[in-house]
């Protein structure tokens, strides 16, 4: 559990199960747990003196030790498309972003799950501060809930920065929170994990939760791949598919696939070919996503001609094939690019 | 191997688990597999405690598998497995990995542990004509360095970054690579953490290697 700077705990991001059990320590009547936890997850409050079916007794007494555990926003970049990028402190004074996307009839939410990040894909801007530390879950949720538009969110993607499978645990925990009756209710369908496949937490993602799963693929080539993504030496994307394959997938669970088009790197009829073969048999998607470059990489964006002759190619084969649309280009909303610039400020 | 939930761990006797620097180890085990240099194993303790991947640090032959690690004080494994005692048993999964080498002259380039995968491959030999470049805090932690001062001579180059001496270069990897000219039709490896790698990464392009020439091996 994650303790403030005055060494207090905080409340928001615990599960019910620990709940029970801080209310059990302090002599409480059993469905304390679920009063706090409706404070937390239900309602729009933000200390626990507002917690008011508690007694003052109570709450004075849970101030002694704990923090409702709410952090705001430290920045926020608005774009003219009405994306908006928000910057966190973290507990270690490490910067994470989440960025907010507003659409005609949906908003999503894009949260970070690291600060930094250990995987070292030649395209991240986040792999190259280097990895900082994991999120607890409070601080996953934090970004959820401490902006602005938390009431309009439709849907979360884990997508920001960091990978989510190297902070299982912690990822596994804000998930509960937000799908759990005691906690936000929402259904699964509406939340998405994006990873480049750590084959072991993956399965154990698959097994433990029924929220959507998308992979980083952006390559079917194994040797091509590895260039691009040092994970591949381990992980290869074939394991990663075939363990998909071999899942028991949630009936309404999704699977997608994520690919940043390369010009002349990953985006030919061999590639198509491949991929077409690769997802044989698999209910899927295919996101195909522009790429915006990023300082001292050698990779460019494919032009939007060829992005559409692919995604017409793939769809063609019977892949379901779609582009993401651009977001907050003038903000940088691509993650990492804010919190790189942050920290140069705190560095210099 | 199936699948990797078929990726069963064997209960594997320790023989030695020595502790090389303050907080560097190395763990060393009978070979009960074959394996090609540049792979991983998973360790693990107890089936509570999530196994982490570790590169093998011996050569394809070797009747013995070492691994190096160092004991993080806020991890959950490391605290534990530097404990452990020749006669101790230790869970070991079966190898796997495609970190491999198989060009002559090679530009093998790691941080702190991350020289394990280049001791399998130079023990295993292979990277013939190799150049390494080591990188560490402290010259406590170069590891290996008899065997690379013998296998390598004038091709074993070390990089201190915390202490000074005529013997290696003073600096880190990264300031060392920036300083030298490096040929943009050899092949580069990587191991070490994530930023080293991407920063050696990036300075490479930078002065002209094809970023398909470079590959890399990261700590998770």
């Amino acid at each position: 559990m994650k303790q403030d700077l005055k060494g207090k705990k905080n409340l928001y991001g615990l599960a019910f199960s620990e709940l029970a059990s801080i209310v059990k320590d302090e002599g409480l009547p059993a469905f304390t747990a679920k009063q706090i936890a409706d404070w937390l997850y239900k309602k729009e409050i933000s200390s626990i003196s507002e917690m008011t079916n508690l007694s003052l007794k109570v709450r004075e007494n849970l101030s002694e030790k704990y923090e409702f555990g709410l952090t705001p926003f430290t920045k926020v970049d608005v774009s003219s498309d009405g994306t908006k990028k928000y910057l966190f402190t973290t507990s270690n004074n490490k910067f994470v972003e989440a960025a907010y996307i507003p659409e005609t009839e949906r908003a999503t939410l894009c949260v970070s799950t690291q600060a930094g990040c250990k995987m070292g894909c030649l395209f991240c801007m986040t792999g190259k501060q280097g990895f900082q530390g994991h999120l607890s879950t409070n601080e996953i949720l934090n970004q959820f809930r401490s902006i602005p538009e938390f009431q309009t969110i439709s849907n979360l993607v884990y997508m920001g920065m960091g990978e989510p499978f190297d902070n299982l645990d912690n990822v596994l925990s804000s998930l509960e929170i937000l799908t759990s009756e005691w906690g936000y209710a929402w259904s699964p369908k509406r939340i998405t994990v994006s990873s480049i496949g750590i084959i072991p937490s993956m399965i154990t993602f698959l097994e433990k939760s029924n929220c959507n799963l998308a992979i980083s693929l952006h390559n079917p080539f194994d040797d091509e791949r590895c260039q691009l993504m040092p994970i591949q030496n381990v992980y290869p994307i074939q394991e990663v598919i075939a363990e998909i394959k071999r899942a028991d997938l949630g009936r309404q669970q999704r699977i997608s696939f994520e690919y940043i088009m390369f010009d002349g790197v990953n985006d030919t009829d061999r590639h198509v070919k491949a991929l077409v073969k690769l997802l044989s048999g698999l209910k899927c998607r295919i996101n195909l996503i522009r790429f915006h470059s990023i300082p001292l990489t050698p990779l460019k964006g494919t032009p939007e001609a060829r992005i559409v002759k692919f995604r017409d190619a793939l769809t063609s084969k019977g892949v379901f094939t779609t582009i993401r649309a651009s977001r907050g280009q003038d903000i940088q909303a691509a993650c990492g690019l804010l919190s790189t610039k942050e920290m140069g400020k705190n560095n210099s | 191997m199936n699948t990797w939930n078929d990726l069963k761990y064997k209960e594997i006797i320790i023989v030695d688990n020595k502790n090389l620097a303050k907080d560097a180890y190395i763990l060393t085990f009978k070979r009960i597999f074959k394996f090609i240099a540049g792979q991983v194993v998973g360790l693990g303790i107890n089936t509570l405690i999530e196994p982490r991947l570790y590169s093998i640090a011996s050569g394809e032959n070797d009747d013995y598998v070492e691994i190096l690690y160092t004991e993080k004080t806020d991890g959950k494994l490391t605290p534990m497995l530097s404990l452990l005692k020749a006669g101790d048993e230790i869970l070991v999964s079966s190898p796997f990995g495609s970190f491999t080498e198989n060009n002559d002259s090679p530009i093998l380039i790691a941080t702190g542990t991350g020289i394990a995968p280049f001791i399998s491959m130079l023990k295993s030999g292979k990277g013939r004509n190799a150049i390494l470049v080591h990188g560490v805090s402290s010259p406590d932690y170069f590891y290996y360095a008899d065997y690379l001062e013998k296998q390598l001579g004038d091709r074993y180059i070390r990089c201190c970054s915390k202490s000074h001496s005529n013997h290696y270069f003073n600096g880190r990897v990264t300031q060392y690579i920036q300083e030298h000219q490096v040929d943009p039709n050899k092949k580069y490896y990587l191991c070490g953490v994530a930023e080293m790698v991407v920063d050696t990464r990036d300075i490479l392009i930078s002065k002209g290697i094809p970023y398909r020439n470079i590959l890399a091996e990261i700590y998770f």
